[in-house]
Protein backbone atom coordinates (compact mmCIF):
# COMPACT_ATOMS: atom_id res chain seq x y z
CA UNK A 1 0.00 0.00 0.00
CA UNK A 2 1.28 3.32 -1.03
CA UNK A 3 2.90 5.73 1.87
CA UNK A 4 0.90 9.31 2.96
CA UNK A 5 2.92 12.14 2.32
CA UNK A 6 2.44 14.31 5.07
CA UNK A 7 1.29 17.86 3.96
CA UNK A 8 1.66 20.83 6.23
CA UNK A 9 0.45 24.58 5.51
CA UNK A 10 2.53 27.30 6.91
CA UNK A 11 1.53 30.76 6.70
CA UNK A 12 1.47 34.18 8.73
CA UNK A 13 -2.58 35.52 9.60
CA UNK A 14 -3.28 39.34 9.69
CA UNK A 15 -0.83 42.12 9.77
CA UNK A 16 2.58 41.58 10.91
CA UNK A 17 5.19 41.72 8.43
CA UNK A 18 7.72 39.43 9.74
CA UNK A 19 8.18 36.25 8.18
CA UNK A 20 11.64 35.19 8.71
CA UNK A 21 10.53 32.35 11.48
CA UNK A 22 7.72 31.10 9.09
CA UNK A 23 10.46 30.32 6.11
CA UNK A 24 12.89 28.82 8.91
CA UNK A 25 10.15 26.60 10.11
CA UNK A 26 8.66 25.98 6.55
CA UNK A 27 12.59 24.84 5.01
CA UNK A 28 12.87 22.67 8.56
CA UNK A 29 10.21 21.32 7.54
CA UNK A 30 10.95 20.70 4.09
CA UNK A 31 13.30 19.40 5.27
CA UNK A 32 12.31 16.61 7.38
CA UNK A 33 10.05 15.32 3.85
CA UNK A 34 7.40 17.14 4.22
CA UNK A 35 5.18 18.75 1.38
CA UNK A 36 4.78 22.73 2.81
CA UNK A 37 2.23 24.49 1.64
CA UNK A 38 3.31 28.51 1.91
CA UNK A 39 1.08 30.98 1.86
CA UNK A 40 2.88 33.75 2.73
CA UNK A 41 2.11 36.59 4.97
CA UNK A 42 -1.26 38.95 5.27
CA UNK A 43 -3.53 36.17 5.03
CA UNK A 44 -6.93 36.22 6.60
CA UNK A 45 -8.26 33.40 8.64
CA UNK A 46 -10.67 32.12 5.87
CA UNK A 47 -7.75 32.31 3.13
CA UNK A 48 -6.05 30.13 5.28
CA UNK A 49 -9.08 28.15 6.10
CA UNK A 50 -9.68 27.43 2.48
CA UNK A 51 -6.27 26.64 1.36
CA UNK A 52 -5.96 24.23 3.75
CA UNK A 53 -8.98 22.97 2.50
CA UNK A 54 -8.34 23.13 -0.68
CA UNK A 55 -4.36 21.32 -0.41
CA UNK A 56 -6.09 18.89 2.46
CA UNK A 57 -3.38 19.15 4.69
CA UNK A 58 -2.83 17.30 7.82
CA UNK A 59 -2.12 20.28 10.14
CA UNK A 60 -1.52 24.45 9.84
CA UNK A 61 1.24 26.02 11.69
CA UNK A 62 1.07 29.62 12.13
CA UNK A 63 3.12 32.21 12.45
CA UNK A 64 2.57 35.14 14.35
CA UNK A 65 4.30 38.05 15.99
CA UNK A 66 1.88 41.10 16.10
CA UNK A 67 0.12 40.54 19.23
CA UNK A 68 -3.31 39.45 17.47
CA UNK A 69 -3.13 35.79 18.49
CA UNK A 70 -6.01 35.66 21.01
CA UNK A 71 -8.52 37.32 17.80
CA UNK A 72 -7.17 35.52 14.52
CA UNK A 73 -6.00 32.29 15.55
CA UNK A 74 -9.54 31.13 17.80
CA UNK A 75 -11.05 32.38 14.40
CA UNK A 76 -9.47 29.77 12.55
CA UNK A 77 -10.19 26.91 14.63
CA UNK A 78 -13.40 28.27 14.82
CA UNK A 79 -13.57 28.10 10.97
CA UNK A 80 -12.38 25.12 10.79
CA UNK A 81 -15.53 23.53 12.74
CA UNK A 82 -18.20 25.32 10.56
CA UNK A 83 -16.24 23.97 7.76
CA UNK A 84 -15.95 20.58 8.99
CA UNK A 85 -12.80 20.12 8.71
CA UNK A 86 -11.43 20.43 12.53
CA UNK A 87 -9.25 17.26 11.34
CA UNK A 88 -7.08 19.29 10.37
CA UNK A 89 -4.51 20.12 13.84
CA UNK A 90 -3.28 23.82 14.27
CA UNK A 91 -0.35 24.94 15.63
CA UNK A 92 0.92 28.19 16.30
CA UNK A 93 4.88 29.80 17.03
CA UNK A 94 5.50 33.09 18.20
CA UNK A 95 5.52 35.68 20.86
CA UNK A 96 2.78 34.61 22.58
CA UNK A 97 2.21 35.35 26.66
CA UNK A 98 2.58 31.98 28.52
CA UNK A 99 -0.87 33.22 30.31
CA UNK A 100 -2.59 33.17 26.88
CA UNK A 101 -1.79 29.74 26.17
CA UNK A 102 -4.12 27.82 27.83
CA UNK A 103 -7.13 30.51 26.50
CA UNK A 104 -5.56 29.11 23.13
CA UNK A 105 -5.35 25.59 23.84
CA UNK A 106 -8.93 26.18 24.53
CA UNK A 107 -10.38 27.04 21.67
CA UNK A 108 -8.65 24.39 19.70
CA UNK A 109 -4.80 25.00 19.28
CA UNK A 110 -3.07 21.88 19.46
CA UNK A 111 0.21 23.45 20.10
CA UNK A 112 2.09 26.85 21.19
CA UNK A 113 5.68 27.12 20.24
CA UNK A 114 7.83 30.09 22.39
CA UNK A 115 11.22 31.83 20.81
CA UNK A 116 13.50 29.47 21.64
CA UNK A 117 12.27 26.81 20.50
CA UNK A 118 14.52 24.61 18.17
CA UNK A 119 12.72 23.90 14.98
CA UNK A 120 13.76 20.28 15.47
CA UNK A 121 11.43 20.27 18.39
CA UNK A 122 8.62 21.68 16.16
CA UNK A 123 9.05 19.11 13.79
CA UNK A 124 9.40 15.76 16.48
CA UNK A 125 6.29 17.26 17.44
CA UNK A 126 4.76 17.13 14.61
CA UNK A 127 5.78 13.70 13.43
CA UNK A 128 4.28 12.61 16.89
CA UNK A 129 1.08 14.41 16.42
CA UNK A 130 -0.07 14.87 12.51
CA UNK A 131 -1.32 12.76 10.35
CA UNK B 1 -20.97 8.24 0.20
CA UNK B 2 -17.93 7.11 -2.61
CA UNK B 3 -15.94 9.96 -2.76
CA UNK B 4 -16.55 10.88 -6.77
CA UNK B 5 -20.02 10.86 -6.21
CA UNK B 6 -19.25 13.86 -3.51
CA UNK B 7 -17.26 15.96 -6.22
CA UNK B 8 -19.92 15.88 -8.58
CA UNK B 9 -22.45 16.99 -5.85
CA UNK B 10 -19.59 19.65 -5.37
CA UNK B 11 -17.77 18.93 -2.29
CA UNK B 12 -14.84 20.33 -1.99
CA UNK B 13 -13.21 18.26 0.43
CA UNK B 14 -13.80 15.13 -1.13
CA UNK B 15 -12.19 16.36 -4.46
CA UNK B 16 -9.07 17.82 -2.32
CA UNK B 17 -8.45 14.39 -0.70
CA UNK B 18 -8.95 12.41 -4.15
CA UNK B 19 -6.30 14.92 -5.47
CA UNK B 20 -4.50 13.11 -2.71
CA UNK B 21 -5.54 9.74 -3.06
CA UNK B 22 -4.06 10.07 -6.42
CA UNK B 23 -1.02 11.62 -5.77
CA UNK B 24 0.01 9.54 -2.99
CA UNK B 25 -1.01 6.41 -5.67
CA UNK B 26 -3.66 5.18 -3.39
CA UNK B 27 -5.24 1.85 -5.67
CA UNK B 28 -8.84 3.31 -4.05
CA UNK B 29 -8.90 6.49 -6.10
CA UNK B 30 -9.25 4.23 -9.25
CA UNK B 31 -12.48 3.06 -9.01
CA UNK B 32 -13.43 7.30 -8.24
CA UNK B 33 -11.09 8.40 -10.84
CA UNK B 34 -13.36 5.63 -13.64
CA UNK B 35 -16.42 6.86 -12.01
CA UNK B 36 -15.43 10.64 -12.79
CA UNK B 37 -13.86 9.96 -16.15
CA UNK B 38 -17.25 10.58 -18.28
CA UNK B 39 -17.60 13.98 -16.40
CA UNK B 40 -14.44 15.01 -18.03
CA UNK B 41 -13.13 16.58 -21.09
CA UNK B 42 -15.22 20.01 -20.93
CA UNK B 43 -12.77 22.12 -19.36
CA UNK B 44 -10.11 24.35 -21.28
CA UNK B 45 -7.00 24.03 -20.23
CA UNK B 46 -4.51 26.28 -20.15
CA UNK B 47 -0.34 25.68 -19.61
CA UNK B 48 1.96 28.17 -18.33
CA UNK B 49 5.72 27.60 -18.18
CA UNK B 50 9.45 29.49 -18.39
CA UNK B 51 11.77 29.68 -16.23
CA UNK B 52 12.10 29.96 -12.76
CA UNK B 53 11.04 33.34 -11.21
CA UNK B 54 9.84 34.88 -14.82
CA UNK B 55 6.41 35.62 -12.97
CA UNK B 56 4.17 32.36 -13.92
CA UNK B 57 2.63 32.28 -10.14
CA UNK B 58 1.83 36.60 -10.78
CA UNK B 59 0.63 35.86 -14.10
CA UNK B 60 -1.70 33.07 -12.95
CA UNK B 61 -3.07 35.16 -10.86
CA UNK B 62 -3.95 37.75 -12.76
CA UNK B 63 -5.26 35.71 -15.58
CA UNK B 64 -7.50 33.83 -12.86
CA UNK B 65 -9.04 37.06 -11.92
CA UNK B 66 -9.64 38.10 -15.37
CA UNK B 67 -11.22 35.07 -16.00
CA UNK B 68 -13.46 35.39 -12.66
CA UNK B 69 -14.50 38.68 -14.26
CA UNK B 70 -15.97 36.84 -17.18
CA UNK B 71 -17.66 34.55 -14.19
CA UNK B 72 -15.67 31.59 -15.26
CA UNK B 73 -14.92 28.95 -12.48
CA UNK B 74 -11.32 28.56 -12.87
CA UNK B 75 -9.15 25.50 -11.54
CA UNK B 76 -5.53 26.47 -10.89
CA UNK B 77 -3.01 23.44 -10.25
CA UNK B 78 0.54 24.24 -9.64
CA UNK B 79 3.27 22.74 -9.53
CA UNK B 80 6.75 22.79 -7.51
CA UNK B 81 9.87 21.02 -7.12
CA UNK B 82 10.24 18.26 -4.59
CA UNK B 83 13.62 18.06 -2.85
CA UNK B 84 15.85 14.38 -4.48
CA UNK B 85 17.75 14.36 -1.22
CA UNK B 86 14.71 14.48 1.32
CA UNK B 87 11.32 14.04 -0.92
CA UNK B 88 10.35 17.18 1.13
CA UNK B 89 9.12 20.39 -1.20
CA UNK B 90 8.27 23.95 -0.37
CA UNK B 91 5.19 24.64 -2.36
CA UNK B 92 5.39 28.51 -2.68
CA UNK B 93 3.05 29.05 -5.40
CA UNK B 94 -0.09 30.23 -3.63
CA UNK B 95 1.70 32.86 -2.16
CA UNK B 96 1.19 34.95 -5.20
CA UNK B 97 -2.97 33.61 -5.55
CA UNK B 98 -4.50 33.09 -2.29
CA UNK B 99 -6.50 36.01 -2.76
CA UNK B 100 -8.62 33.75 -4.62
CA UNK B 101 -8.53 31.18 -1.77
CA UNK B 102 -11.97 32.48 -0.69
CA UNK B 103 -13.59 32.63 -3.86
CA UNK B 104 -16.10 29.84 -4.23
CA UNK B 105 -15.36 30.08 -8.21
CA UNK B 106 -11.28 29.32 -7.80
CA UNK B 107 -10.16 26.09 -6.63
CA UNK B 108 -6.25 25.49 -6.49
CA UNK B 109 -4.03 22.84 -5.49
CA UNK B 110 -0.44 22.83 -4.96
CA UNK B 111 1.56 20.09 -6.32
CA UNK B 112 5.47 19.00 -5.81
CA UNK B 113 7.38 16.98 -8.54
CA UNK B 114 8.04 13.83 -7.01
CA UNK B 115 10.77 12.99 -9.28
CA UNK B 116 8.96 13.48 -12.45
CA UNK B 117 11.29 15.28 -14.69
CA UNK B 118 8.28 16.76 -17.56
CA UNK B 119 7.53 20.09 -15.33
CA UNK B 120 5.04 18.70 -14.09
CA UNK B 121 3.87 15.83 -11.51
CA UNK B 122 2.85 12.71 -12.57
CA UNK B 123 -0.53 13.01 -10.70
CA UNK B 124 -1.39 16.30 -12.55
CA UNK B 125 -3.57 15.03 -14.89
CA UNK B 126 -5.59 13.33 -12.81
CA UNK B 127 -5.47 16.55 -10.83
CA UNK B 128 -6.75 17.95 -13.73
CA UNK B 129 -9.21 15.51 -14.62
CA UNK B 130 -10.70 16.18 -11.29
CA UNK B 131 -11.10 19.72 -11.31
CA UNK B 132 -12.47 19.19 -14.68
CA UNK B 133 -15.54 16.73 -13.00
CA UNK B 134 -15.73 19.38 -10.05
CA UNK B 135 -17.36 21.95 -13.12
CA UNK B 136 -14.21 24.23 -13.69
CA UNK B 137 -14.62 25.53 -16.90
CA UNK B 138 -10.97 26.76 -17.07
CA UNK B 139 -8.00 24.92 -15.64
CA UNK B 140 -4.26 26.76 -15.32
CA UNK B 141 -1.76 24.17 -15.18
CA UNK B 142 1.78 26.22 -13.55
CA UNK B 143 4.50 23.98 -14.54
CA UNK B 144 7.86 24.11 -12.08
CA UNK B 145 10.00 26.37 -13.47
CA UNK B 146 11.82 24.88 -16.38
CA UNK B 147 14.94 25.04 -18.35
CA UNK B 148 14.67 23.80 -21.82
CA UNK B 149 13.83 20.46 -21.97
CA UNK B 150 10.84 20.04 -20.00
CA UNK B 151 7.66 19.91 -22.35
CA UNK B 152 5.21 17.79 -20.63
CA UNK B 153 2.88 20.15 -20.84
CA UNK B 154 2.29 20.55 -24.40
CA UNK B 155 0.42 17.67 -24.13
CA UNK B 156 -1.59 18.41 -21.50
CA UNK B 157 -2.65 21.87 -22.22
CA UNK B 158 -4.92 23.10 -24.59
CA UNK B 159 -2.90 26.34 -24.83
CA UNK B 160 0.53 26.65 -23.99
CA UNK B 161 2.05 30.38 -22.76
CA UNK B 162 5.64 29.95 -22.72
CA UNK B 163 6.50 33.10 -20.28
CA UNK B 164 10.14 34.53 -20.41
CA UNK B 165 11.40 37.76 -18.79
CA UNK B 166 14.12 40.14 -20.37
CA UNK B 167 17.81 39.44 -20.25
CA UNK B 168 18.17 35.50 -19.99
CA UNK B 169 20.39 34.82 -22.95
CA UNK B 170 20.69 36.03 -26.59
CA UNK B 171 18.93 35.32 -30.05
CA UNK B 172 21.05 31.78 -30.02
CA UNK B 173 19.16 30.72 -27.09
CA UNK B 174 15.99 31.38 -29.00
CA UNK B 175 16.37 28.98 -31.70
CA UNK B 176 17.46 26.37 -29.68
CA UNK B 177 15.15 23.19 -29.98
CA UNK B 178 12.99 22.80 -26.59
CA UNK B 179 10.48 24.88 -24.83
CA UNK B 180 10.66 26.99 -26.87
CA UNK B 181 9.07 25.16 -29.83
CA UNK B 182 5.95 24.82 -27.76
CA UNK B 183 4.35 28.06 -26.90
CA UNK B 184 0.97 28.31 -28.75
CA UNK B 185 1.68 32.16 -27.21
CA UNK B 186 4.78 33.95 -25.88
CA UNK B 187 4.72 36.57 -22.68
CA UNK B 188 7.68 38.75 -22.26
CA UNK B 189 6.80 39.27 -18.55
CA UNK B 190 8.38 41.92 -16.64
CA UNK B 191 7.93 44.33 -19.99
CA UNK B 192 9.06 47.15 -17.78
CA UNK B 193 12.58 46.23 -17.40
CA UNK B 194 15.38 47.04 -19.81
CA UNK B 195 15.95 44.57 -22.60
CA UNK B 196 11.95 43.46 -22.83
CA UNK B 197 11.80 45.33 -26.61
CA UNK B 198 14.62 42.92 -27.70
CA UNK B 199 13.47 40.21 -26.23
CA UNK B 200 10.11 39.97 -27.68
CA UNK B 201 12.14 41.08 -30.94
CA UNK B 202 13.90 38.33 -31.03
CA UNK B 203 10.98 36.16 -29.89
CA UNK B 204 9.54 36.93 -33.72
CA UNK B 205 12.21 36.98 -35.18
CA UNK B 206 12.81 33.22 -34.11
CA UNK B 207 8.82 32.42 -35.04
CA UNK B 208 8.96 34.29 -38.32
CA UNK B 209 12.15 31.75 -39.20
CA UNK B 210 10.41 28.93 -38.63
CA UNK B 211 8.62 27.31 -41.50
CA UNK B 212 4.48 27.14 -41.55
CA UNK B 213 2.38 25.59 -43.62
CA UNK B 214 -0.73 27.40 -45.07
CA UNK B 215 -3.10 27.51 -42.04
CA UNK B 216 -0.73 26.64 -39.13
CA UNK B 217 -1.18 28.36 -36.28
CA UNK B 218 1.14 31.18 -36.18
CA UNK B 219 2.55 32.44 -32.12
CA UNK B 220 2.46 35.97 -31.11
CA UNK B 221 4.67 37.34 -28.39
CA UNK B 222 2.64 39.56 -25.88
CA UNK B 223 4.30 41.83 -23.21
CA UNK B 224 2.79 41.68 -19.76
CA UNK B 225 3.73 43.44 -16.77
CA UNK B 226 1.98 40.66 -14.44
CA UNK B 227 2.16 42.43 -10.99
CA UNK B 228 0.44 45.63 -12.48
CA UNK B 229 -1.67 43.42 -14.64
CA UNK B 230 -0.89 45.03 -17.56
CA UNK B 231 -1.13 43.15 -20.90
CA UNK B 232 -3.42 40.26 -18.53
CA UNK B 233 -6.68 40.86 -20.78
CA UNK B 234 -4.98 41.35 -23.98
CA UNK B 235 -3.40 38.11 -23.22
CA UNK B 236 -6.39 36.30 -21.75
CA UNK B 237 -8.18 37.51 -25.20
CA UNK B 238 -5.25 36.07 -27.12
CA UNK B 239 -5.64 32.66 -25.24
CA UNK B 240 -9.48 32.75 -26.95
CA UNK B 241 -8.22 33.44 -30.27
CA UNK B 242 -6.53 30.08 -29.78
CA UNK B 243 -8.90 28.08 -28.65
CA UNK B 244 -11.46 29.52 -31.63
CA UNK B 245 -8.72 28.50 -33.91
CA UNK B 246 -8.18 24.70 -32.71
CA UNK B 247 -12.06 24.32 -32.64
CA UNK B 248 -12.53 26.03 -36.54
CA UNK B 249 -9.29 24.37 -37.91
CA UNK B 250 -10.33 20.98 -36.91
CA UNK B 251 -6.71 20.76 -34.43
CA UNK B 252 -8.97 20.22 -31.46
CA UNK B 253 -9.91 17.05 -32.51
CA UNK B 254 -6.48 16.09 -33.33
CA UNK B 255 -4.95 17.00 -30.07
CA UNK B 256 -7.63 14.95 -28.38
CA UNK B 257 -6.52 12.34 -29.95
CA UNK B 258 -3.23 12.37 -29.65
CA UNK B 259 -3.72 13.23 -25.65
CA UNK B 260 -5.88 10.14 -24.82
CA UNK B 261 -3.59 7.73 -27.28
CA UNK B 262 -0.40 9.06 -25.14
CA UNK B 263 -2.49 8.83 -21.56
CA UNK B 264 -3.70 5.39 -22.51
CA UNK B 265 0.23 4.22 -23.65
CA UNK B 266 1.75 5.72 -20.43
CA UNK B 267 -0.98 4.18 -18.57
CA UNK B 268 -0.52 0.94 -20.02
CA UNK B 269 3.22 1.47 -19.80
CA UNK B 270 3.31 1.86 -16.32
CA UNK B 271 0.77 -0.71 -15.06
CA UNK B 272 2.63 -3.76 -17.51
CA UNK B 273 6.02 -2.75 -16.50
CA UNK B 274 4.79 -2.88 -12.37
CA UNK B 275 2.94 -6.42 -13.20
CA UNK B 276 6.06 -7.39 -14.26
CA UNK B 277 8.76 -6.31 -12.24
CA UNK B 278 6.41 -7.06 -8.94
CA UNK B 279 7.00 -10.46 -10.41
CA UNK B 280 10.36 -10.51 -10.78
CA UNK B 281 11.16 -9.11 -6.91
CA UNK B 282 9.21 -11.56 -5.58
CA UNK B 283 10.16 -14.65 -7.33
CA UNK B 284 13.70 -13.84 -7.04
CA UNK B 285 14.06 -13.58 -10.75
CA UNK B 286 15.42 -10.31 -10.66
CA UNK B 287 17.99 -11.05 -7.50
CA UNK B 288 19.40 -13.78 -10.14
CA UNK B 289 19.65 -11.76 -13.22
CA UNK B 290 21.50 -8.70 -11.20
CA UNK B 291 23.66 -11.14 -9.90
CA UNK B 292 24.31 -12.78 -13.36
CA UNK B 293 25.23 -9.33 -14.65
CA UNK B 294 27.80 -9.01 -11.85
CA UNK B 295 29.18 -12.33 -13.20
CA UNK B 296 28.54 -11.55 -16.32
CA UNK B 297 27.09 -15.27 -17.06
CA UNK B 298 23.51 -13.57 -17.68
CA UNK B 299 23.12 -10.25 -20.17
CA UNK B 300 20.28 -7.85 -19.76
CA UNK B 301 19.44 -8.18 -23.48
CA UNK B 302 18.87 -11.77 -23.18
CA UNK B 303 17.84 -11.74 -19.92
CA UNK B 304 14.80 -8.89 -20.97
CA UNK B 305 14.30 -11.18 -24.03
CA UNK B 306 13.53 -13.53 -21.56
CA UNK B 307 11.08 -11.59 -19.08
CA UNK B 308 9.42 -10.60 -21.85
CA UNK B 309 8.93 -14.36 -23.13
CA UNK B 310 7.68 -15.91 -20.35
CA UNK B 311 6.04 -12.88 -19.65
CA UNK B 312 3.74 -12.93 -22.36
CA UNK B 313 3.16 -17.05 -22.32
CA UNK B 314 2.92 -16.15 -18.74
CA UNK B 315 -0.04 -13.75 -19.47
CA UNK B 316 -1.58 -15.56 -22.38
CA UNK B 317 -2.10 -19.14 -19.77
CA UNK B 318 -3.29 -17.14 -17.37
CA UNK B 319 -6.24 -15.97 -19.71
CA UNK B 320 -6.59 -19.18 -22.00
Amino acid sequence: MAERKLRILVGKPGLDGHDRGAKVVARAFRDAGLEVIYTGLHQTPEQIVSAAIQEDVDCIGLSILSGAHNTLLPRVCDLLKEKKADDISVFCGGVIPEDDIPGLKKAGLKEVFTPGTSTEDIVAWVKANVG
Amino acid sequence: MALAERILQGDIRAAARLMRDVDDGFSSALPELKALYPYTGKAYLIGITGPPGAGKSTLTDQITASFRKRKKRVGIVAVDPTSPFTGGAILGDRIRMNRHADDEGVFIRSLATRGALGGISRSTGEVVNIMDAMGMDIVIIETVGVGQDEIDIVRMAHTTAVVMVPGLGDDIQAIKAGILEIADVFVVNKADREGADRTARELSMMIEMGSRKEGEWLPKVMKTEACRGIGVEELVAEFETHRDFLFASGVMNMFTEDKNSAVFSEMLKERLFKAVYDRLLNNGELNRIVKGMGTRSVDPYSAVEGVLHSSLVHEGSESA
